[in-house]
């Protein structure tokens, strides 16, 4: 395990490397850049400017700072005609340098203020999506056949289906304006999330829904759910209890994937809800062309996305004892 | 499956959850829901940054203008300047100095969180502050974008401007720099400085000859008779070919074309020149000789500030109501620098650092969420600040701005959906009023047709605006035929010249027929009859439905009505600002906002070669009539000759104008002080709630033509304050 472990970091290292590498490249060479805007700068400003952010070296002189540990300014050390002061920066001394467009935010500020919004976020689309989920798929295998069942397999049909967007909207109108309970955008406490948690885990509580009355009624058709029968069990003991426990495996597997969806998908719902998350600097860091933020955003979401990876593949080899990890 | 894989996997699901969960409620609430504040205004864009020098926003603007007060403010009713922290001025009568006197109660909070200080006033607004503060702006190494707005005052343009690749005489006698040139030449030549002194027309000329010799100290150059001796010596190798020339033509590039002679000097010589202090570098020059001598900002005493101008600038109150003039607290920013050496720009801006002077400070401030202001109790004129505490939201997505207001969680929003405007139209709450702006499309010159006025003129006469403003728009925008939005006081705007038209849509749609059709004429004119020959053009424009709408209004006209094959193209923004400044368009969408009322704000724009002008037009009379008006002191006459300019403008057409942008202000009708005007100006501190009886009134003494919007309030304790009207 620890050896899976210290290999798959090995491997972080070098995906996190060529992502960084490739982003840094393609972000400098989109046209435009991080100080045009309608209202053009005078030459001389923007000179300034682009001189105040290392803008005017030669690439490879502006990704290698960037990467450090060596601050190639003239505030870097001495032996690289630098004053000292500051010997190193960059990536590797764990800076992600300051946003360009937010002038008052260095980027990790930026991702640390957001960040724990987005995870929330996230958790209550997750529980959302779990306990929707697994309600729907565990009534609907139970009631196969019936209306109920058609009902629950339109809904989850519908659920992945509909854009998450839209089911923003839906919500807001009923459950903001027609009867008004929860607030229809911004941030503040957790009943401005119940809203935006919904809308973004719908899609993924459909995909649970389905995924567990399919795997219910697999289950529910073994021998050894007769003879649980058999044994006089109520049957809504060996539902819950034993069924279900083996029915469930597909969903703990899908749980990875959906957890990273929801966590990089957010930026419509962020944006409808006005929550201060990461998912809308994912978007809009690009668009602004501002490189050190776009960075640090890629950054963040690759060692979110290895992570998860990492954390489901364990969990693959906990469920299914035939699978190893070296393997993996 | 095994008894323990199955524990580890209940055990881990029931982990994932738990945390799922416990993240959820434990960081959820310690977002910590601040309480509802008095105002809640809808700021609509995160702010750059919150530091006054270095931003030019709109939701920027608003920000800083509530945390900062400059010399002047702008009345929001009239937007006439008005004593801020200057409580009176002078101007001289050639209208070049200003003396400003400070108010001595005008004071800084202190900074600082710890609570029991809070409230006391911190050390008053000096003089030296802003000196030192418009220093900041035009430094370099602030790149401050809205630095150029303060360019009138004398000198301050070379200070920004000073190049850094040189090396400069050391006294202020003989202001002459010295640049390394090719084959171990070293080139001289007079600062800028100096040559924006002279009279425009006096005669610089060169004094020696090539193969002259020239030592240290000897004069080699001499400027309206008088003699500028050279900081180093050698023999003379060459003599710029344009001398003797006016001061004006070398004023335009003083440090490039504006050279006047190339010596035989190793960089050794420049070098030990530089190290007798007879040369010193940019940054010691700018320091040493630039902003003490020849920068027109002096502060007389702590409560005098003495501005100088380099031309009359009748604006130059309304400019230092701007953002950028506002003044900063340099004791805090150096000792940020001091405390955070590597990280001082993002700490002093904190809200637990940073130090202002306005009538709110900064309580608390959330990326992409909001601004959180209390009303600063150390303000001067704090008595009649009514809001205790604003929020400025950061909501970008105007449908959740317009769902924030209409469940009564904003009170103002300053935009709404463009498709809900007709909607929205004649509600009692929705304030539309023109706006200092004007949407219109550039033409790129440089690219035949295009190149021929008469094609401009034609393609600017097909467009029928009436049906951009009244059926894609929708919003009560002025179709308009002039570059200046109407609203300039005493200013008469030049239009293209076109056929009248009324309201009425008979007599609108005749005028525009007529316009057509001269518009065919002029095609013809131009050898293009009927759009024959003509190769197909391209519109180009920002993804957004709006500009999409109109740019189809456009190439529906121009194929209907000329005969012209029209494209449209859909380009993302910051590449369709690549687009449009490296002059890769045919026509392409703009749109130029207002800072200040003056015409020159706008008229700037399409001066030759200027940054804003990306359309390769250039005048020389146009820009003439500019530097005229710029000299010109009597307030009428100058602004005849930029009206004279606008027609130069308006009939070579490198713009097609389109209509005049209106606010769009969605306001709770109990918010008293908002007074719509077209720089969209609304000082935080100007507003107060109305109570039941004052609102009553209103309605009554004006009442609204559509049906009474919802008002909720009133909150305790906001009616006007003593003294202040609404």
């Amino acid at each position: 395990m620890i050896r899976f472990l210290l290999r798959r970091l090995a491997w972080f290292a070098v995906t996190l490397w060529v992502v960084v590498t490739i982003s840094f490249v393609l972000m400098r060479s989109v046209r435009g850049g991080p100080f045009s805007a309608e209202r053009e700068l005078p030459p001389a400003v923007e000179r300034n400017l682009r001189a105040r952010y290392h803008l005017d070296w030669p690439l490879w002189r502006q990704y290698v700072h960037y990467v450090g540990p060596l601050n190639l300014a003239a505030d870097g050390p001495e032996m690289l005609g630098g004053d000292g002061a500051r010997p190193f920066g960059g990536l590797l001394a764990g800076e992600l340098g300051p946003s360009f467009k937010y002038r008052d935010y260095q980027v990790e500020d930026i991702l640390v203020e957001s960040l724990p919004i987005s995870l929330a976020l996230g958790a209550v689309a997750l529980v959302w999506a779990i306990g929707l989920g697994l309600a729907a798929g565990v009534l609907a295998a139970a009631r196969r056949g019936t209306a109920l069942d058609i009902a629950l397999r339109l809904a989850a049909t519908a659920g992945i289906a509909l854009p998450n967007f839209v089911i923003a909207g839906l919500l807001i109108l009923l459950l903001a304006f027609h009867w008004p309970f929860l607030p229809v955008a911004g941030w503040g406490d957790l009943s401005h999330l119940l809203l935006p948690g919904f809308a973004l885990g719908a899609p993924f509580a459909a995909y649970v829904a389905r995924l567990t009355r399919t795997g219910l009624v697999e289950v529910l058709g073994q021998d050894w759910i007769r003879t649980a029968h058999a044994k006089g069990l109520s049957p809504r003991t060996v539902l819950l209890r034993h069924a279900l426990r083996a029915g469930i495996l597909p969903v703990v597997s899908y749980l990875g994937p959906a957890a990273a969806g929801i966590l990089t998908g957010s930026l419509v719902i962020e944006k409808i809800f006005a929550i201060p998350g990461t998912g809308t600097h994912f978007v809009n860091s690009a668009l602004n062309r501002d490189y050190t933020l776009a960075m640090g955003v890629t950054i963040l979401y690759t060692a979110l996305v290895f992570a998860l990876n990492t954390l489901v593949d364990l969990a693959y080899t906990l469920l299914d004892p035939r699978i190893e990890l070296e393997e993996a | 499956m095994a008894g323990g894989t199955d524990r580890l996997f209940r055990a881990g699901a029931a982990l994932v959850l738990l945390g799922a969960l416990s993240a959820a409620l434990l960081l959820g609430p310690r977002a910590a829901r601040l309480p509802r504040a008095d105002l809640v205004a809808n700021n609509g864009a995160e702010v750059r940054s919150l530091d006054p020098q270095t931003v030019s926003g709109v939701a920027e603007g608003r920000a800083v203008q509530a945390l900062y007060e400059g010399l002047t403010a702008l009345d929001p009713a009239t937007l006439a300047p008005r004593p801020a922290v200057a409580e009176r001025w002078e101007v001289t009568e050639d209208g070049r100095t200003y003396t400003f006197h400070l108010r001595p109660e005008a004071c800084w909070i202190r900074p600082g969180t710890d609570p029991a200080r809070f409230g006391e006033r911190g050390d008053p607004v000096t003089a030296a502050d802003f000196v030192r503060s418009w220093e900041r702006l035009l430094h370099p190494a602030t790149a401050a974008e809205y630095a150029y707005e303060l360019w009138c005052v004398k000198g301050a343009r070379q200070y920004t401007l000073l190049p850094e690749d040189r090396l400069y005489a050391s006294t202020l006698r003989d202001p002459v720099w010295v640049a390394a040139a090719a084959g171990g030449r070293q080139r001289l030549g007079l600062t800028g400085h100096l040559l924006a002194e002279l009279d425009g027309a006096s005669e610089v000329a060169a004094l020696r000859r090539p193969g002259d010799a020239l030592a240290a100290g000897d004069p080699f150059a001499a400027a309206a008779g008088r003699e500028v001796a050279a900081p180093i010596g050698g023999r003379i190798v060459a003599v710029n070919p344009a001398l003797p020339a006016g001061a004006a033509a070398l004023a335009a590039d003083p440090y490039g074309a504006g050279w006047i002679a190339e010596i035989e000097a190793s960089p050794a010589e420049a070098a030990a020149a530089r190290a007798a202090g007879r040369l010193v570098d940019a940054a010691a020059y700018r320091r040493g000789w630039v902003w003490p001598h020849q920068v027109g900002l002096r502060a007389a005493d702590p409560r005098t500030l003495v501005v100088e101008l380099a031309t009359p600038t009748p604006h130059f109150l309304a400019l230092t109501a701007l953002h950028p003039l506002y003044p900063v607290h340099l004791p805090s920013l150096a000792a940020a620098r001091k405390r955070w050496p590597d990280a001082w720009e993002t700490e002093w801006v904190k809200p637990e650092h940073l130090v202002t002077n306005g009538p709110y400070r900064l309580l608390a401030r959330r990326l992409h969420d909001r601004l959180r202001l209390a009303k600063s109790p150390v303000y001067w004129d704090a008595a009649h600040v009514a809001m205790r505490t604003v929020d400025l939201l950061a909501v970008e997505h105007q449908g959740t701005a317009l769902n924030l207001y209409l469940t009564g969680e904003a009170d103002w929003i300053a935009a709404v959906p463009a498709n809900l405007v007709p909607h929205l139209a004649g509600r009692e709450d929705f304030r539309p009023a023109p706006q200092l702006g004007t949407y219109f499309f550039r033409v790129n010159v440089t690219r035949p047709p295009l190149d021929d006025a008469r094609v401009r003129r034609a393609l600017a006469l097909s467009i029928d605006r009436r049906a951009i403003s009244a059926k894609v728009l929708k919003g009560g925008q002025l179709p308009s035929w002039s570059f200046l939005p109407p609203g300039f006081p005493g200013y008469a705007r030049a239009e293209i010249d076109h056929a009248p038209a009324a309201d009425e849509p008979a007599v609108a749609a005749a005028a525009f027929a007529a316009d057509c059709a001269r518009a065919r004429e002029l095609l013809a004119a131009a050898g293009f009859p009927g759009g024959a020959g003509l190769r197909p053009l391209e519109i180009a424009y920002n993804t957004a439905e709006v500009h999409r709408d109109v740019a189809e209004v456009i190439a529906d006209g121009w194929r209907r009505e000329l005969g012209l094959e029209v494209c449209l193209a859909n380009q993302e923004f910051q590449v369709f600002l690549d687009t449009q400044r490296t002059l890769d368009y045919d026509v392409s969408r703009s749109s130029w906002m207002g800072d200040f009322l003056d015409p020159v704000n706008f008229l700037a724009v399409f001066r030759a070669g200027g940054a804003n002008n990306r359309t390769g037009w250039a005048s020389s009379s146009y820009d003439e009539l500019l530097d005229r008006a710029a000299r010109e002191p009597d307030g009428a006459r100058r602004l005849a000759l930029l009206a004279a300019a606008e027609r130069i403008l308006m009939d070579e057409v490198p713009i097609l104008p389109l209509f005049t942008y209106v606010t769009q202000n969605l306001v709770n009708p109990r918010l008293g002080g908002f007074s719509p005007n077209v720089l969209d100006t609304h000082p935080l501190h100007h507003l107060y709630w109305m109570d039941d009886a004052e609102l009553a009134r209103r309605r009554a003494a004006d009442p609204p033509a559509g049906e009474l919007a919802p008002a909720p309030g009133p909150r305790e304790g906001l009616h006007p304050p003593a003294g202040r009207s609404g």
